[in-house]
């Protein structure tokens, strides 16, 4: 027979000591079967980590990469309008510097790390004596006060930073396109726009239309009235049922068929392409989010006597956005990393200019290195994006049912 | 029908001369061709606390949800406080401003904290200013005894907290009516007190409220007038008294039996 004594002191949880041994013990030499595996993978690892450094250091041939880094980077963009692109690299260094003071409350060591990504660089891009270094480093030294300033003041900057965030992505149009014959902010054609800046163009206008629209798309496919329904569930399963690459070639190549006196810009065409698909999906996600939302919440907003329209932008959006944010973000990356299928209809960005370069008989055979440097260039975007997500999700999750 | 035509003044003094403030006629409500509801008449006071019970799916929830429309009825007429719901979205905006509403499961607003949930509707539908709105929002607090409270999110309170700032949310759009659905069928037992000591307090305080609930004890001590629905009717209607020592319906007798007897 058991008795129920009541223990009377409360006991703490039974700690673990952490060694590197003990570990390692577990973890990789638990049995004779694990210890095999872990020195066969080992030395598997260890064999293809040394010729990558090998490769890296040693075989490849990099100066295809650092003589053509400004067409890499902004592909024709004439040089008097460089200094546009610092303002607007500068701009970001303050929004993130201070969403970051603001918003983050601890910080955190891959913040410090992401810091320090651009002064790296900067020193790289000195030793190869081409850009001004100090361009770049000011890129550092704002960002860093920017998040000084926003941890001492973060209520009175917070209404900036977003009002900053909100305005971002239209002022990047406005400031690489710029307007007027001449002057100081003379147009720029997007035919000279190549390379990463093309790259992130596409997807900054890709992301920024198609998310209202494939906003309203969801809710037009929930909605009460016949017409609004039927036609956004004919335009989202007529899109879905496409490849982006037919898009693509449809705005390139049929367009002027059916418009033969209209001339529109190719790269427009191109991003009205990726903005139409990208909503199409965009609706189908968020209507996974609205479809959430318990209907409590939809009454409950209704007892209140909320309107409809108040209703869904206090009450529904703002948990139907959030529950598909991870979602939401991995179709941004998707997006932003789709922009390289422009190449096929002739544009000139990452993958063009990559291409473009290759077929420079200067440079024969080095495949290898080109396309290591822009997936490098990928991945860091991509990598970006999903972790600035999961701060956001994780800053936005309290609170939660 | 009713059973003290007598006394001129009720329970909670409420005044049986003046005009209802609900008048239900013949209401019917199907879904598919299920009738849920089979003809209801009801007419509440300014003031009276009415209480309707009865098995599950005798048609309560969807009776009141009618009140404040929720659910549409599909015959007969719901008068409140002089407007006549009908499909004219005015009248359903204008009606629900009057009627508060408290669910069985809280229903707040997750991503918004107690105060933000209290004040919404103060702010977009009453149209106050912030500070007017969360002024009341806090002495709406005091009153359901959360005040510090206020800026948690409602996920971080408990069961009987949460109900607690819902109906704090209701009042502070200042109905005249409250209506009040299961409010303690999913809180934990000791929560339940809590949540019923401010209902009382509420019902003292002169609001007019319909409450659906299993609570007997509240009933007897609260109600005015008690509702016995089944299967989409009222079975049997009166004072507490008369349903809990002389209930006329065989069928009102076998629930209280079963219900009362634990």
């Amino acid at each position: 027979m058991t008795t129920l004594t009541p223990s009377k002191e409360i006991l703490p949880p039974p700690s673990e000591r952490f060694t590197v041994l003990g570990w390692m013990k577990k973890n990789l030499f638990g049995s004779i079967g694990d210890t095999i595996l872990t020195l066969v993978s080992g030395a598997f690892l260890v064999w293809m980590f040394y010729n990558l450094i090998v490769w890296i250091f040693a075989k490849a041939q990099w100066a295809v990469v650092t003589d053509n880094l400004q067409l890499f980077m902004k592909g024709q963009y004439p040089a008097f309008a460089d200094w546009r692109l610092w303002l607007l690299i500068w701009l970001l260094a303050v929004i993130s510097g201070m969403g970051w003071g603001i918003f983050v409350k601890r910080a955190e060591m891959v913040g410090w790390v992401l810091l320090a990504v651009p002064v790296v660089l900067a020193i790289w891009v000195y030793s190869l004596g081409r850009t001004s270094w100090w361009i770049l480093l000011m890129v550092d030294v704002i960002a860093v006060v920017s998040y000084f300033l926003g941890k001492r003041y973060p209520h009175r900057l917070a209404r900036l930073t977003y009002l900053l965030m909100l305005l971002y992505m239209p002022l990047v149009i406005l400031v690489v396109r710029g307007f007027g014959e001449d002057g100081f902010m003379k147009y720029v054609p997007t035919n000279l726009w190549g390379g990463l800046l093309l790259s992130l163009m596409l997807a900054i206008f890709a992301i920024f239309f198609s998310f209202p629209i494939g906003v309203l798309l969801a809710l037009g496919r929930q909605s009460k009235l016949p017409a609004l329904k039927t036609l956004s569930v004919l335009y989202i399963e007529l899109i879905r049922g496409v490849p982006l690459i037919t898009l693509l070639f449809m705005g390139q190549l049929m367009l002027p068929l059916f418009l033969p006196d209209v001339s529109i810009d190719r790269v427009i065409r191109a991003v009205v392409a990726m903005i139409m698909f990208a909503a199409a999906y965009m609706a189908e996600n968020v209507r996974g989010g609205l479809q959430s939302i318990p209907r409590g919440q939809y009454e409950a907003a209704d007892a209140i006597g909320l309107s409809g329209f108040q209703k869904m932008v206090f009450i529904i959006l703002p948990q139907a956005l959030r529950a598909v944010i991870p979602v939401l973000v991995g179709q941004f990356i998707g997006l932003f990393k789709d922009t390289s299928l422009v190449y096929l209809v002739g544009l000139l960005d990452l993958l063009g200019i990559a291409r473009g370069v290759l077929a420079n008989p200067n440079y024969i055979g080095r495949q290898l290195e080109v396309f290591a440097f822009i997936a490098l260039i990928y991945w860091v975007f991509s990598y970006g994006m999903s972790y600035a997500s999961r701060r956001l999700e994780s800053s936005l999750g309290v609170g939660e049912r | 029908m009713s059973t003290d035509t007598t006394s001129k003044l009720t329970k909670s003094g409420y005044s049986m001369e003046e005009e209802p403030i609900i008048i239900c006629e013949d209401v019917h409500k199907w879904y598919g061709n299920f009738h849920a509801l089979r003809g209801i008449n009801m007419e509440v006071h300014r003031g009276e606390v009415v209480v309707i019970f009865g098995p599950s799916g005798s048609g309560k929830s969807t009776f009141i949800r009618c009140i404040n429309r929720l659910e549409e009825h599909q015959r007969g007429r719901i008068i409140v406080d002089g407007i006549e719901l009908s499909h004219d979205v005015r009248n359903i905006a204008a009606i629900r401003k009057e009627v508060g509403m408290v669910f069985q499961q809280f229903n707040l607003f997750p991503h918004l904290t107690v105060l933000q949930n209290i004040t919404l509707g103060p702010i977009y539908v009453r149209k106050w200013d912030k500070e007017k709105a969360e002024e009341i929002a806090i002495q709406l607090l005091e009153r359901v005894g959360i005040p510090e409270q206020a800026h948690k999110y409602p996920g971080q309170l408990s069961g009987g907290q949460q109900q607690r700032v819902a109906i704090a949310r209701a009042l502070a759009m200042q109905p005249k009516i409250m209506l009040f659905d299961e409010p303690t069928s999913a809180l934990d037992p000791e929560m339940i007190k809590e949540v019923l000591e401010v209902m009382e307090e509420l019902a003292d305080s002169g609001m007019t409220m319909l409450v659906v609930t299993h609570e007997m004890g509240f009933a007897r001590a609260v109600a005015d007038t008690m509702y016995f629905f089944d299967q989409g009717q009222v079975v049997e209607k009166g004072t507490p008294e008369h349903i809990f020592e002389h209930p006329q319906e065989d069928r009102t007798k076998l629930f209280l039996s079963q219900i009362l007897q634990h």
